[in-house]
């Protein structure tokens, strides 16, 4: 049923139909002796959205790792849009279209709000190198302004991001994601930390994206994953456990026993 | 040097001379006025010399301040723009010397800087923080011994002496006060720029660079690729230190780019401070005036360590140097200038 893992970039890039935004073949991730992840192959199709769960350590930030080239897979191929990504750098993936949020967030200490998510906009735009200063009324700052809006941050616009509470560095940190039409957002427990009123605010952002756009979540906080997502996987110590729909995935008693007894008993 | 501000671009309403501000505009007044009352050596040896090595020192803040990326081979990048004129222009030690006038080597001497420091970062890049400290050090070192022993090139131990400063529009501009000028356009000509750079695209994504690389690429850019245009334009100011030096001394040699003067570098941006270009004109000042004085003070046994111990104190007192200082206390000077009657 799945294709067999190749070796040969061509051949791959023929066997993908394109109809998937991700697909992972045998994506396997070796620290030394640790297997953080060992042969997960996935599909996932355009404008999906899927939550990943699983305990502490079971192998979900590396996985978001591996798609995204900060840490590159061991072994096993990954398609973004049907074009084999595996071996291309980091920053190639995020200019075809790929995001992702990090689970603590990676954010410019020094620079302001607004001028992080214009170099959101800007790095996967033209003019990286630009020695003029942007203009108010520069595409990207534009961009930026709107997005800034769009994560209700917009009291902040010059605000140094060191001095930002959590909750609104989790705001920038989703707001970075989403600048410059992505297509696939890897989300990385965003509503850690957050409150109940953030969280709200959270779900109503990630339900008002616009369809095309897919996304993957992980979220420990199942009131959110569940709301936000329309297919599940589980993971446990670096292998895909069980996937299903929100529904099947909360009645499951082995993902109880694995997951939530773990976590609540 | 404020007239750094007076570049920005960007079309607001308000009048340039209200946005330099009261400060700025009598520190440019007092530096443009400096030779009325300045003899010829406080002049050339205090001011031309504090301007050239604060030059040096802005190479290092535009890379270490904005970059994260800390060099002791900038008085290296300096030294290969001052030997390149010494090679393309004219010198009296009979070895190369092609004669071309200054207006060709100088362009092919601060290239040849910005080209070399683009090299030299292109190798230390992959590494950080002490191991970047180290790798240049490494470079500064072996680029003085083979300077030394090379002399088909360098000429040796010896150098190259004779190179004069052009003449030109009727002015010898090796004389004090053309030299303190020359110094002083091209010091803020490099001030502003920078602090123009500073808020521009590249300035903004080298600033996040050094706050979190991983993020950088995560949003799509290629951080080496960054990293290393950051050396090359650090490049072009420390070539441009390099031709006012080599003007300045009329030679140049291995000891021009020892390990010591890699040294004083670091320590003119470090007491200056690393926060604003403005940091390492004013290390450097400091610098000059006490390798120049402290001699008379202590003697000529003891005038490093009483240069050492000021080093100490400062970085003590205040690890942001001077600028550091001067932020403490401005609020304070503020405060005072509220109370009435004051």
């Amino acid at each position: 049923m799945q294709p067999p893992v190749t070796e040969s970039l061509a051949a791959n890039r023929l066997q993908s139909t394109g109809a998937y935004a991700l697909e992972l073949d045998g994506v396997a991730r070796h620290f030394g002796a640790l297997v953080a992840l060992s042969g997960i192959t996935m599909r996932i199709a355009a404008g999906e959205r899927r939550a990943v769960l699983g305990s502490n350590g079971a192998g979900k930030t590396t996985l978001f790792n591996a798609v995204t080239g900060d840490f590159m897979p061991t072994s096993g191929r990954i398609r973004f849009f049907g074009e084999d990504i595996t071996d291309l750098p980091p920053h190639e993936r995020i200019r075809r279209g790929l995001r992702r949020t990090y689970q603590i967030s990676q954010l410019f200490k020094g620079l302001s709000v607004l001028d992080s998510i214009f170099l959101a906009c800007r790095g996967v735009s033209r003019r990286r190198f630009s020695l003029l200063r942007p203009a108010a009324s520069d595409v990207n700052m534009v961009q930026a302004e709107s997005i800034l809006n769009a994560v209700h941050l917009e009291t902040y616009r010059d605000t140094l991001v060191a001095t930002l509470s959590h909750g609104q560095q989790r705001q920038l940190e989703i707001a970075l994601a989403l600048a410059g039409a992505p297509r696939f957002i890897l989300f990385d427990e965003p509503a850690a930390g957050l409150s109940p009123t953030e969280r709200r605010d959270l779900v109503a952002i990630l339900n008002a994206l616009p369809r095309h756009i897919g996304y993957i979540i992980i979220e420990h906080d199942l009131d959110v994953a569940l709301r936000v997502s329309e297919y599940v996987s589980m993971m446990h110590n670096g292998r895909l456990f069980k996937e299903g729909t929100p529904q099947e995935i909360e009645a499951d008693p082995e993902v109880q026993e694995i997951y939530l007894g773990g976590k609540h008993g | 040097m404020s007239l750094a501000i007076a570049t920005d671009s960007t079309t607001t309403q308000r009048n340039w001379l209200e946005k330099l501000g009261a400060g700025n505009i009598i520190l440019a007044v007092a530096l443009v006025l400096y030779p009325l009352v300045a003899s010829d050596f406080f002049l050339t040896q205090i001011g031309g010399y504090s301007l050239i090595f604060g030059m040096l020192g802005l190479s290092l803040m535009l890379l270490a301040g904005y970059g994260g990326m800390v060099s002791l081979a900038q008085i290296t990048v300096a030294g290969i723009s001052a030997y390149a004129i010494a090679i393309l222009g004219n010198n009296n030690s009979n070895i190369l010397g092609f004669g071309w006038p200054w207006w060709l080597a100088v362009p092919f001497a601060v290239l040849a800087a910005a080209l070399a420091s683009a090299l030299i970062g292109w190798i230390s890049v992959r590494t950080e923080g002490i191991y970047t400290i180290m790798i240049t050090l490494a470079i500064a070192t072996a680029t003085y011994y083979f300077a030394q022993q090379n002399y088909a090139i360098f000429n040796g131990h010896s150098g190259y002496a004779g190179i004069r400063a052009p003449a030109f529009w009727g002015i010898g501009w090796r004389d004090a006060k053309p030299f303190y000028y020359l110094c002083l356009g091209l010091a803020a000509l490099c001030y502003a720029a920078v602090l123009y750079g500073s808020r521009s695209t590249f300035g903004m994504t080298l600033q996040a660079i050094r706050d979190n690389p991983r993020r950088m690429r995560a949003l799509g850019y290629h951080v080496t690729a960054h990293k290393v245009f950051a050396w090359l334009l650090s490049g072009v100011i420390a070539g441009l230190a390099g031709v006012l030096l080599v003007w300045f001394n009329g030679r140049v040699s291995p000891g021009t780019i020892g390990v010591d003067a890699a040294i004083d570098v670091l320590i003119i941006a470090v007491i200056g401070g690393l926060r604003h270009p403005i940091g390492p004109f004013l290390g450097a000042l400091v610098v000059v005036l006490m390798q120049t004085f402290a001699i008379d003070i202590v003697g000529a046994e003891r005038f490093n360590t009483l240069i050492g111990l000021v080093f100490l104190v400062i970085v003590f007192v205040s690890p942001d140097g001077i600028l550091g200082l001067w932020g403490r206390i401005k609020p304070h000077l503020a405060q005072e200038s509220l109370r009435p009657g004051a």
